[in-house]
């Protein structure tokens, strides 16, 4: 066990080289001008370009200015995001807890709902809830997350007003903002509870309703899925027919001997899932004007923020890649069959 | 084998011949009984054309006497995801007939629009689905959509599908450190979620169609590189292609001739699910701004339009409703018939799976 997650952990460099090889060539694109905003730390400078080529030595090399560019990446710098109006890494560290917690709220509910639909659909086969499983995969795996989450704003938002766009409102946002409130986490839910404000509290969970709306929708259907086909295969083994010839009862058969080996290929889809969810919050929080990554990446791509672009890139690969580490680690506990090899 | 190609050969002719003779009759019949539809027809004689070329070869392949059609009639789902592709495929060859450009303008795929009046107009007569945001017609758009559609699905994984092809056969085939080069490679194109990458790509080679395409082209390789290095490590120990090496065949040809045409069933059928998410990438581009430019059909673009619009005004929310609902029925069709179609195909494809959805 220790061998296998070592030797994961230790491909974990070897991608991120890659990583920063790949968005590298991607900036190779641009002329060195719009290149030369990726060392910018302050939009006064912005005066001088000229000089920060020849600084940064944007003329040089290719390899020189790839160890040049490593260098500040090693730094934590990613240069100045226009989008942000901040340093493209506080701009992640400002960013990324409100999607933290929109994705924990999100991957949550997915799961739960997901596993209890996808197993109770294949006990059930060919009842009216297997049916109605199958049609609801089926259905939302057309589903456009983007058309989805506007018909949502539009019903929830426009009509009933219940789940407003942003993440706070007008006077939630101004009692956070004031010395009143004290940050622990940057989860906003999580503080409100903490500072005791529980109307705060709400005000949150009713601002991220509509982008968790959205996406448990879709991206729950591919669960559902994995899951029924996994459980009906294990309900075909042999020691399925074991456990029930020994005269056990259904649940027990269910619970204990066939749910739990059919959760195992659904482990490495939940890390397909965080992926997907990664990429979902990019078009939710969009349409809800949420202030997480995913937006701030979203701006920053159609404003040509470069800088910004390639830090939001390069720090969704990073949570992906580790993402995958923790499913692959996680499988290998599960399936002692995974580690042998 | 000799029976059904003597089958073939009698029936299938016959039978093109016939359906594109029914097909002919049936769009004389509308000629003149819909007088407006002479003049489109003798105006786009290629279209009409390309339309009954693929009603023959529809009628070809349903009719076909195999087994693979056989189990695509046998499951009501694959003649649902079939049919739909087919209508798409009719609305994309027929576009100039359902949707006359105007006279005059330079590009058919530009939504044409009358005055710029920024709120979107309900459907009316002739403005069947009502017009979006400057007035551009819906119906217009999501007739010509279907064009830019299927060439985007068509070309994006075309050439991703060449791509992981050539790599991916590489590295199944020769292993060793090339095949571990490779699949570093496709490890960091993997690091990124589809969507993210296809955004970073776009933002730096510009906005625009023919970018968007190259982007989601680059992001979707790693799928078909990886798909084919695995069967064809399974395929390559098998003794035909021992056989193969034994009477002298060289690389490629053992490759193309022996390797591929084995492991290549897998590959169809991510090609068919990849047509849906291909354009469901596109269109969240398009959606997000970074895709056609204003007034371009194409189905995502469309969305962008009425995305202003959507909460409506105070007291109506749903009143501009149908600036998203017929753009996003359309998406949702689309990418429902390819996934249906891509079912059909692994369930007969892949017999292990077959029932288990």
């Amino acid at each position: 066990m220790t061998a296998y997650v070592a030797r994961r952990v230790l491909l974990l460099p070897l991608v991120a080289f890659g990583v920063t090889l790949l968005i590298f060539a991607l900036l190779q694109f641009l002329s060195p001008a719009e290149r030369a905003a990726l060392f910018v730390t302050d939009p006064r400078q912005l005066q001088h370009i000229d000089a920060i080529i020849r600084k940064y030595g944007l003329d040089q090399p290719i390899y020189v200015q790839y160890w040049t560019w490593v260098k500040q990446l090693a730094r934590g710098d990613l240069g100045w995001s226009q989008v942000a109006r901040m340093r493209t890494t506080q701009a992640i560290g400002s960013f990324f807890p409100a999607t933290l917690e929109l994705t924990i709220y999100m991957i949550v509910p997915i799961i739960l709902i997901g596993l209890w639909l996808g197993t109770t659909a294949a006990v059930n086969k060919d009842r009216f809830v297997d049916h109605f499983s199958r049609f609801f995969a089926i259905s939302l795996r057309g589903l456009p997350s983007f058309v989805w989450g506007l018909i949502v704003l539009m019903v929830f938002y426009g009509k009933f007003n219940w789940f407003p766009p942003g993440r706070l409102s007008l006077d939630a946002g101004l009692f956070v903002r004031s010395g009143e409130f004290k940050v622990y986490t940057h989860l906003m839910t999580v503080d409100a509870l903490l500072n005791g404000q529980f109307w705060i509290f709400l005000d949150a969970l009713r601002h991220m309703a509509g982008p968790i709306l959205t996406l448990v929708l879709v991206e729950m259907a591919l669960l559902v899925r994995i899951t029924r086909s996994s459980m009906l295969e294990v309900l075909r083994q042999d020691y399925v027919r074991t456990a029930r010839a020994k005269g056990l009862d259904e649940p027990v058969v269910i619970g204990k001997h066939a749910r739990r080996n059919a959760l195992i290929p659904v482990i490495t889809l939940s890390s397909l899932l965080f992926v997907g969810l990664l990429g979902g919050v990019v078009l939710a929080e969009t349409i809800f004007n949420f202030p997480g990554i995913g937006k701030w990446g979203a701006t920053a791509a159609v404003q040509l923020d470069i800088p910004g672009v390639a830090g939001f890139g390069m720090f969704v690969a990073f949570l992906t890649v580790l993402g995958n580490l923790a499913a692959d680690i996680l499988y290998a506990a599960v399936d002692p069959r995974i580690r042998l090899q | 084998m000799s029976t059904l190609r003597a089958t073939l050969t009698r029936t299938l002719p016959l039978r093109m011949v016939s359906s594109a003779a029914v097909a002919i009759l049936a769009l004389a019949l509308i000629a003149a009984v819909i007088p407006a539809l002479r003049g489109r027809i003798a105006r786009h004689p290629v279209d009409v054309a390309a339309f009954l070329v693929v009603v023959a070869a529809v009628a070809a392949f349903w009719t076909f006497p195999s087994d693979f059609t056989k189990r695509l009639k046998r499951n009501p789902l694959s003649i649902t995801g079939f049919t739909i592709i087919v209508l798409f495929i009719t609305v994309a060859t027929l576009a100039p007939l359902l949707a006359p450009p105007t006279p005059g303008s330079r590009d058919a795929y530009l939504i044409p629009h009358e005055g710029f009046a920024p709120d979107p107009g309900p459907p009316r007569p002739g403005h069947p689905l009502g017009t979006t945001s400057n007035q551009y017609d819906l119906y217009y758009g999501i007739v010509w959509g279907t064009r830019t559609a299927l060439r985007v699905a068509l070309i994006v994984v075309t050439i991703s599908m060449v791509i992981g092809l050539l790599l991916g056969s590489v590295a199944g085939y020769y292993g060793g450190r090339l095949d571990e080069v490779i699949m570093r490679v496709t490890d960091i194109f993997l690091a990124f979620p589809g969507l993210v990458l296809a955004v970073v790509i776009t933002a730096v080679l510009g906005k625009g169609l023919n970018n968007v395409m190259i982007a989601i082209a680059l992001v979707g390789w790693p799928l078909y590189a990886r798909l084919l290095r695995g069967d064809i490590l399974s395929v390559k120990q098998r003794d035909y292609v021992e056989a193969a090496r034994a009477m002298g065949a060289g690389d490629v040809r053992i490759i193309f001739r022996h390797v591929i045409p084995n492991a290549i069933y897998p590959f169809m059928v991510v090609a068919a699910f990849d047509m849906g998410v291909v354009v469901l990438v596109a269109a969240a581009l398009s959606f997000l701004g970074l895709g056609a430019e204003v007034g371009y059909a194409d189905w995502g673009q469309l969305i962008n339009m009425s995305r202003s619009w959507i909460l409506g005004v105070p007291g109506n929310a749903f009143i501009y409703w149908y600036t998203v609902v017929f753009p996003g029925i359309v998406i949702f069709l689309f990418v429902l018939g390819w996934n249906l179609l891509g079912d059909a195909f692994r369930d007969i494809l892949d017999p292990r799976l077959r029932g288990s959805t």
